[in-house]
């Protein structure tokens, strides 16, 4: 953990052209463009000094040009928002996900989400604030499988000692600076002995290292029990990247669902934001009643992390105001509102503010 | 019904009381289904590990002759070892009897209220192989690799079990559990079998969904899942998950079915050894598990009728244990419910 660049004293890609920001913006599937397009209006409204730098990616290509594009793009301009690609499952195996490929180029090794009950929302669960950190570069997700015999597969789940410190400091540094009081590491040591043990020994490690932090730990399937009956004993969660996926759907379900939460993919150089769950939404997609709201929240995420934190603000601010009115609210949290009707409602508030907006 | 006739319908089951509070649960479903007028035999039977020749760990060669001979097993609690130098008694009974499909109804109760209600859904996991293969290694210092194994045979053959569970059960719709977008090969395979077998079961909808997606939809809505079918370790997260929607392990059953008709219902919870042995424990998720039985058993009108019972008694709430929220005893729960189940005669 020697080489750890903290992303909470990182600074940003510096803003050449002349006071802007260039962003990659990767449309992806389902409802991802419309959805980013909306980001894209929202931002020229408000006069967001962020340009996008757009670079499409076609899932139904077998080659990896389409990625290794969007990759190199991200590698110039350091920040992305994304859509997610969808991964075909008519293509042979060799042909892997796109969105894991980028996030394991680019080494984007924190995945973040931080899931709060929103007042406007009705859910079954209130006072939800947890923060959950998954590691997103190993594990389950090593696309390592062979058949060695037919009709037997091997998946290689692969965890590692730098891997794991490097994630559990990560999640010591960031509950530390958002004063959060406990760290809970979600694992099944006592079936994955070896692989999961480690992680969990990492984990202790590292907690060793911050006292004013309780840390302890909880076997995954005892914790999805635990968050559908008790949400509100979570406070910071770190896991391995299955875990991690498993839990984070919990966890937005659990706060209204995955139009609602925004989530980002941090690495020592280059970081990308997106919905936390990462949905490609393509029984909904073109049809105006998607809830951009997960969207614009990840595109408010990622202003702060370009240190244009009024920008974040205003638009975040403006979309909670929205968030409690129901006639606003979309089909997945109940209403019957359109994506347009929630934009248009955002940029209303922010241009009410008397900020400098452009036209409408 | 004359005597003799009716001792010719008893059926053998082999029950493993368990640790901790085991005992005492066993006893309470043994008074209950003594109150149904059950045709059941129970044979008692202890599974504590022993080296068999060879120097191998083994179940006790009785209790092994006892549930090959009457195929259907109930248990209780086993507690886990920690430095017996023995894997688990779990573990080695699913080897033992080849327990290749874990079988979770997880249904709302109505009486103990949990946020979820009308949950009615059935997980179905594949409990001999997948990430729970057991196959580590550490390739180098601070580099381990675990694998996850999936083969067709075994992919298939939960499947099947799958369809034959929801057509004998009336259920509409399995939908198989995975995650072939990142594990192309191995979560591949097993979707490729779900779909070969339903081609078979036309008469069941068949619907495949990402994990993620079925955690994401679960606790929201519980209620458009049917059946699930998955492989291992999605199978052991989302029936807990499940469990947890209804009201936790103390109110769960489980069955686990084997090869050469082999089945074992069983009670999920530990073995509680802060309070066993005083009359405080809850029997509900074991008698829930032999209610499971008798209908495997084609028993469905005893096993309606203690269902009934046991559910009544939660309903009313004057007899509830302690983490049901009452404050009585298991006795006393225990006696409600036999009462229940003589006046529904």
């Amino acid at each position: 953990a020697q080489d750890l660049q903290l992303q909470l004293h990182y600074c940003p890609p510096p803003a050449k052209y002349g006071g802007r920001h260039t962003v990659t913006l990767i449309p992806g599937d389902g409802i991802g463009p419309e959805l980013l397009n909306h980001v894209r209006e929202v931002f020229r409204f408000s006069c967001v000094p962020v340009d996008f730098e757009v670079v499409h990616v076609n899932s139904a290509l077998e080659t990896e040009e389409d990625i290794n594009n969007a990759i190199t793009a991200i590698r110039r301009n350091g920040v992305a928002l994304k859509g997610n690609i969808e991964t075909k499952h008519t293509m042979p195996p060799s042909v892997k996900s796109r969105n894991n490929l980028l996030r394991t180029s680019l080494d984007l090794y924190a995945n973040v989400m931080h899931c709060q009950s929103l007042p406007g929302v009705q859910t079954r669960h209130q006072n939800i604030d947890i923060m959950i950190i998954r590691e997103n570069t190993e594990g389950e997700y090593s696309s390592l499988e062979h058949e060695n015999v037919p009709g037997v597969v091997e998946s290689l789940k692969i965890i590692t000692r730098n891997n794991s410190l490097r994630i559990a400091e990560y999640a010591f540094r960031l509950a530390r600076e958002k004063g959060r009081r406990r760290v809970t590491a979600v694992h099944k040591a006592n079936i994955m002995k070896l692989g999961d043990g480690l992680f969990l020994q990492c984990c202790r490690e590292v907690a060793s290292g911050y006292p004013d932090i309780t840390f302890d730990s909880m076997i995954v399937d005892n914790t999805t029990m635990q968050l559908v009956s008790k949400p509100q004993q979570f406070d910071v969660m770190v896991m391995p990247n299955l875990y991690g996926n498993v839990v984070s759907n919990v966890c937005a379900g659990l706060v209204g669902g995955p139009g609602l939460v925004p989530g980002a993919n941090y690495g020592r150089d280059y970081a990308v934001f997106e919905t936390a769950t990462r949905n490609t939404g393509k029984s909904i997609a073109d049809k105006n009643i998607a809830n951009p709201t997960a969207m614009l929240l990840a595109g408010c995420m990622m202003l702060d992390h370009l240190k244009l934190h009024d920008h974040a603000s205003s638009i975040r601010n403006a979309i909670f105001t929205t968030m409690n009115e129901n006639r606003l609210h979309t089909a997945d949290i109940g209403g019957q509102g359109t994506t347009s009707e929630v934009v248009q409602s955002v940029m209303r508030i922010i241009q009410s503010k008397g900020q400098l907006t452009a036209e409408f | 019904m004359a005597g003799n006739a009716w001792r010719s319908m008893m059926q053998t089951v082999t029950l493993i009381p368990g640790d901790g509070i085991g005992p005492e649960i066993s006893t309470a479903v043994m008074k209950i289904f003594e109150a149904a007028k059950a045709p059941i035999r129970w044979e008692e039977r202890n599974v504590t590990a022993i080296k068999g020749p060879g120097g191998r760990w083994m179940i006790p060669p009785d209790a092994k002759e006892s549930m090959d001979r009457s195929k259907i097993g109930l248990k209780g609690p086993l507690k886990t070892p920690i430095a017996a130098g023995h894997p688990s008694m779990n573990l080695l009974l699913r080897k033992t009897f080849d327990l290749y499909a874990n079988v979770r109804p997880c249904v709302s109760i109505e009486g103990y209220k949990t946020p979820y209600t009308d949950v009615n859904l059935v997980t179905i996991r594949e409990n001999t192989e997948g990430e729970y293969s057991g196959i580590e290694h550490v390739i180098v210092d601070g580099v381990v690799q675990s694998i996850k194994l999936i083969t067709e045979n075994a992919s298939r053959r939960i499947a099947e079990y799958a369809f034959e569970y929801a057509r004998n059960n009336q259920r509409s719709s399995v939908t198989a559990v995975h995650k072939a977008n990142i594990m192309r090969m191995s979560d591949g395979l097993f979707l490729r079998k779900c779909r070969e077998v339903a081609e078979n079961y036309k008469d069941v909808k068949f619907t495949e969904m990402y994990l993620d997606t079925v955690c994401l939809n679960m606790v929201q809505d519980p209620t458009q899942f049917d059946v699930l079918v998955m492989p291992n370790l999605y199978g052991d997260i989302l029936s807990d998950l499940c469990a947890g929607l209804i009201g936790g392990l103390g109110v769960t059953p489980s069955g686990n079915i084997g090869a050469n008709g082999v089945a074992i219902f069983e009670s999920v919870h530990g073995t509680a050894p802060d309070i066993a042995g005083l009359d405080l424990a809850n029997p509900t998720a074991l008698l829930l598990s032999a209610v499971m039985m008798l209908r495997h058993m084609g028993l469905h009108d005893y096993g309606n009728k203690i269902q009934t019972a046991c559910f009544d008694t939660i309903r009313d709430k004057k007899v509830l244990t302690k983490d049901l929220g009452g404050n009585s005893k298991c006795s006393e729960f225990t006696a409600d419910i036999c009462r229940r189940v003589q006046d529904l005669d």
